[in-house]
Formats: structure tokens, C-alpha cells, sequence
């Protein structure tokens, strides 16, 4: 299992969430979880992935994201978990 | 697992506070490369270089895009250039033809800065060790990433006067032959005293002869997220104060532990140490003086600077320290005037002199950093900054180090500009009253005694 996050930050519309998950079916990424807050208009999205069933690398996804952000006015990032882990947990 | 809380707050920090890693640096050892013709030298440096760093920059760059953390410096140390070419170089310019292969390497490898063009003379120079000091003006004029460094003294040993006497001509040297670009051949060059072996941050990173062939070091860096951290605590008493600092010096800490791990792994090379230290930049939002503004100081330099800056350099300490299997290098808060737009300010406003950044040099790392003095100052008097700033360091068991810019054809009131991180710098008045007959007396002060501590 190649675990990452994916946060998903920008102003709040329709679909946002329905078009990152498309990309995630399309490029067989699983979903393991799914958090998200929404303060004054503004989306802030996590979610928790494995990607080590998709055919593109992680170079590949991190580049379709930024692309697929730009689209949809938002920033969307993918890091791997670790970067999170290590910074909050001894 | 992760929250999306922690996610946040770890996005903060790298988007909105500067949160960066300052530098991976490759440790490479040249001693291997010795030989007594120089020709058959340079070609032997270039392809250690060339081979151990080639990988270096675009592992540094997918662990930045991974992690989404910036890696902003990927640079090479090796070892002081005065052992590897003691035996092929004959005369200053045999030296300059390695600043330039040096140069040719790092240009090759993609890295930014490549130190080690460095001499250790702490007790005493040899002939090689005086034809590389020597050389370092001319080889620092005709290359662009080289950087330089001298060792001149130590608790163990004293200090080396008659070298730190020649540091002052060098350092005016290599300003006059940089001074179409503000005297940047300065930027470039620090003195020491108890230089570290394993230091990733330049100007005075090499690679010293206790380490092994190579090795991976790390310097983090983070003021704008310690700002940030106390701006949410403010006016609290000092035990909350310094607890904010530690729990964010780990939490920096262990981003720069977790970026060390990784590069090890990916390019092979053995992990050597975390430098913990607070490097600003030029950058809005990412500097020192700024922290001690919101700890209650009116400016950088003000009475209670001194103290502010040791509580701020012991608190990162203990919470780095924590975070990291090895620490080294300086580890504390820099305070280079040039590369913090606080610090700047400070100087400009008349709350910041050369002698309140002495007193501030005894309590943290590292020492008189990018300062920017009248290109008229004497040679002696450059050196008599330096020897009382080596002196804090030999007395003091600590490391000290002096990047002086006497800025060529300028003076009071103006600024110079170095660009990138380097930054700008007004130009600070220095005691005019000499010390010529002081510095051109022969010899070494000795060591110090360890006793009788007052």
C-alpha cells in the first residue's frame, strides 16, 4: 500500500468533490477516507489514498491534480503521508 | 491516522510561513584524489564530484514534489581544498585551477553553491594552507559557486594571529576584485573558529577529514512558522513562550529528519547529521528579527535582544534535538544581517550596531554574518573584528564566524545588493579607532585555560 493525502482547498460549488473522485476511479486510486471542512464559502478537503493500483506513478497523478485544480479553481496537492505522520507524531 | 486538522497545519506552515528545507548537502571526500600532478588532480576531483553528486538534484527534487515540501538548496561540500592539493599546487594559482574544476563540477551536477575551498589553520598555516588563503580572492572572482572558508582558531588550540592578520588583506582583496558586483567575492568567504566538520549551510560548509567518503547533511529552517506559532500566545508568561518554541522547533525538525532519511536512502550515501537551525531569508514573514519583535522587542537590538536570542537559540535546541537521531553543524538562529528583512530594518532604524551583534554572537550560531561595512575599512581593523569575534568563540567553546562585506567604493548610508537569498544590506560604521599595533604583532594567542570559569 502506497498511502497519500490529497487536499483539495479552494471556493465551495458543485461537483468538486464528484470530479476529484472521477479522476481518482478513472486512474484506480483508492479511496481510504474522506474528511472536509467548509468555512465562510471555502472548501477544505482531505482525503486519504492509496494509489499503488494505478497504472501512472506519483509524479504523473501530482501533475494531473494541479492541471485538474486549475480547472476547477481550486488547489488540489498530493504528498505522501509520511511528511504529516512524522510532524505530529513521536 | 492523519487528521485533516494536522494536514492544514502542516500546509500552513510550508504555503503560508516559509516553511522550507534549507539545504541537502553532499558531504564528498576528496582525499582519494590527491596526487602530485595537478592536471591528473583536477581531472580526478571533477569525476568524483560528478559521479557521487549526479543524482543529487533530482532526487532532491522528487522528495520536494512527494512530500510537497520546497527543498530549496541541493548542495555539495568537500573536503578543505588546502590537504587535497597540498602536494600538486605549488603557488596560489595552481590552487585557482581547482576553484575552477570546483566550479565546473558543480555547474555539471545542477547544485547551487559547492564549499570546501577552505583551509584549517587554527594553529598553523603550511605552505599549501598560505597558497590557498592566498588564492581566494582571485579564485572567488573568476568562479560563481565556489565558496569559501578558513579555520583560524579553537578552544583547543588558540588562535592563529598571524592568519587572522591575513585574513584582513584577503578579505579586502577579494572585495576590490568582486567590486562591479557590490564585493560579492565576500558573500562567499568566512572565517572561523571551531568550525564544524559536518555543516551543510554555506558560505562555511566542508567536508571535514573525521568523516566518512560521503554523507548526506541537512539544514532546516522555519522563523516564519515560530512567528506565526507565538503570534498565537501572545503576551503569555515565559514557560508558555518557551514551550511554543520547542514544539515547533520539533515539528520543523522532524520534516528535515524525515527529508534526510529519505535522500540517504534514494542516493545511497550514509545520513550524517540535522542542522538545527533557524535560517531566515530575504522574504517577507521569514526572519529572526521578526520573532523577537513579537516576543515584546520594539526592534532587533534594543536591551533584551541578547537574551531573547539565547532563550530563542536553547528552546529550538531542546526541541530539535528530540526530533532528530544526530544533530550538528552550528544548530541555533543565524543572524545574518543582509538575509533577514527584520534584521535590516533594525540596522536602518539605528536600534541594530556591529557591536550589539557581537554580544548577540556569544549566545547563538553563528557569528557576524553578511554585514556590510565602508570599503575603506583597514585591513587591520577587518581583522581585529575578526579576532575579537574568534575569541568569543575559543573562550566560549562554541563556533563563531565572521562574512564581513567592506563593500568597495562605498560607505555609511549606502546599501548594497547581493540578489537572491544573499539579500541587501545598509552599510554599517565601524569603530574608527585603530588596531593596527595590536595586529601586526607575530604569533598565536594560546588556548585558553578550563578553569577558574568567571
Amino acid at each position: 500500500m502506497k498511502k497519500t493525502i490529497i487536499t483539495v482547498v479552494g471556493k465551495d460549488s458543485v461537483g468538486i468533490i464528484a470530479k476529484v473522485c472521477t479522476y481518482l476511479a478513472d486512474n484506480k486510486v483508492n479511496i481510504l477516507d474522506i474528511s472536509q471542512t467548509i468555512t465562510g464559502g471555502y472548501l477544505n478537503m482531505m482525503m486519504v489514498a492509496d494509489i499503488s493500483g494505478s497504472d501512472k506513478d506519483f509524479a504523473e497523478i501530482s501533475d494531473d491534480f494541479a492541471e485538474l485544480g486549475d480547472n476547477i479553481g481550486c488547489v488540489i496537492k498530493m504528498q505522501r503521508e509520511e511528511i504529516f505522520d512524522k510532524m505530529h507524531r513521536i | 491516522m492523519v487528521n485533516i486538522n494536522e494536514v492544514l497545519e502542516t500546509n500552513q506552515m510550508i504555503e503560508k510561513e516559509n516553511l522550507d528545507v534549507r539545504t541537502i548537502t553532499l558531504g564528498i571526500s576528496l582525499l582519494d584524489c590527491a596526487d602530485n600532478n595537478l592536471d591528473r588532480l583536477n581531472e580526478k576531483i571533477y569525476n568524483k564530484i560528478t559521479t557521487v553528486a549526479k543524482d543529487l538534484v533530482k532526487t532532491g527534487c522528487d522528495i520536494e514534489k512527494e512530500f510537497g515540501i520546497p527543498i530549496v538548496n541541493k548542495r555539495i561540500s568537500v573536503t578543505p581544498i588546502a590537504l587535497v592539493g597540498a602536494s600538486a599546487c605549488k603557488c596560489p594559482e595552481d590552487f585557482v585551477t581547482i576553484a575552477k574544476t570546483l566550479d565546473r563540477a558543480a555547474a555539471q551536477v545542477g547544485v547551487n553553491f559547492i564549499g570546501g575551498y577552505s583551509a584549517l589553520v587554527s594553529k598553523g598555516m603550511t605552505k599549501a594552507d598560505e597558497n590557498l588563503i592566498r588564492s581566494i580572492p582571485q579564485a572567488l572572482s573568476e568562479t560563481n559557486m565556489v565558496c569559501s572558508s578558513v579555520n583560524l582558531g579553537s578552544t583547543k588550540t588558540g588562535l592563529d594571529m598571524d592568519a587572522i592578520r591575513l585574513m584582513g588583506n584577503i578579505i579586502l582583496e577579494a572585495a576590490e576584485l568582486t567590486k562591479e558586483n557590490d564585493s560579492i567575492g565576500c558573500a562567499k568567504l568566512v572565517v572561523f573558529c571551531n568550525a564544524p566538520d559536518d555543516n551543510p549551510f554555506m558560505a562555511g560548509a566542508f567536508h571535514g577529514v573525521t568523516e566518512a567518503d560521503a554523507i548526506i547533511n541537512v539544514g532546516v529552517s522555519g522563523p516564519g512558522v515560530v512567528k506565526k506559532a507565538l503570534e498565537s500566545i501572545h503576551g503569555e508568561d515565559f514557560e508558555v513562550l518557551c514551550e511554543t518554541i520547542k514544539k515547533t522547533a520539533f515539528k520543523i525538525t522532524r520534516v528535515g529528519q524525515l527529508v534526510a532519511k529519505e535522500a540517504s536512502e534514494r542516493l545511497g550515501v550514509p545520513f550524517g547529521i540535522i542542522d538545527l537551525s533557524l535560517a531566515p531569508t530575504p522574504a517577507i514573514g521569514d526572519s529572526i528579527a521578526d520573532i523577537f519583535e513579537e516576543m515584546g522587542l520594539e526592534r532587533a537590538g534594543a536591551p533584551g535582544t541578547t537574551a531573547a536570542l539565547a532563550m530563542l537559540n536553547d528552546q529550538v535546541k531542546k526541541g530539535g534535538v528530540m526530533a532528530s537521531s544526530y544533530v550538528g553543524g552550528l544548530s541555533g538562529a543565524f543572524i545574518p544581517v543582509s538575509e533577514d528583512q527584520g534584521m535590516i530594518r533594525a540596522v536602518t532604524d539605528g536600534a541594530l550596531t556591529l557591536e550589539k551583534l557581537e554580544a548577540m554572537t556569544c549566545v547563538c550560531s553563528v557569528g557576524l554574518d553578511m554585514i556590510a561595512i565602508p570599503g575603506d575599512t583597514s585591513a587591520t581593523t577587518i581583522s581585529g573584528i575578526i579576532a575579537d569575534e574568534m575569541a568569543i568563540g575559543m573562550i566560549n567553546q562554541k563556533t563563531t564566524a565572521v562574512r564581513i562585506i567592506p563593500v568597495a567604493g562605498k560607505t555609511v548610508g549606502e546599501t548594497v545588493e547581493f540578489g537572491g537569498l544573499l539579500g541587501y544590506a545598509p552599510i554599517m560604521p565601524v569603530n574608527g579607532f585603530g588596531c593596527a599595533d595590536f595586529i601586526n604583532r607575530k604569533g598565536r594567542i594560546p588556548a585558553p585555560i578550563h578553569s577558574f570559569k568567571n
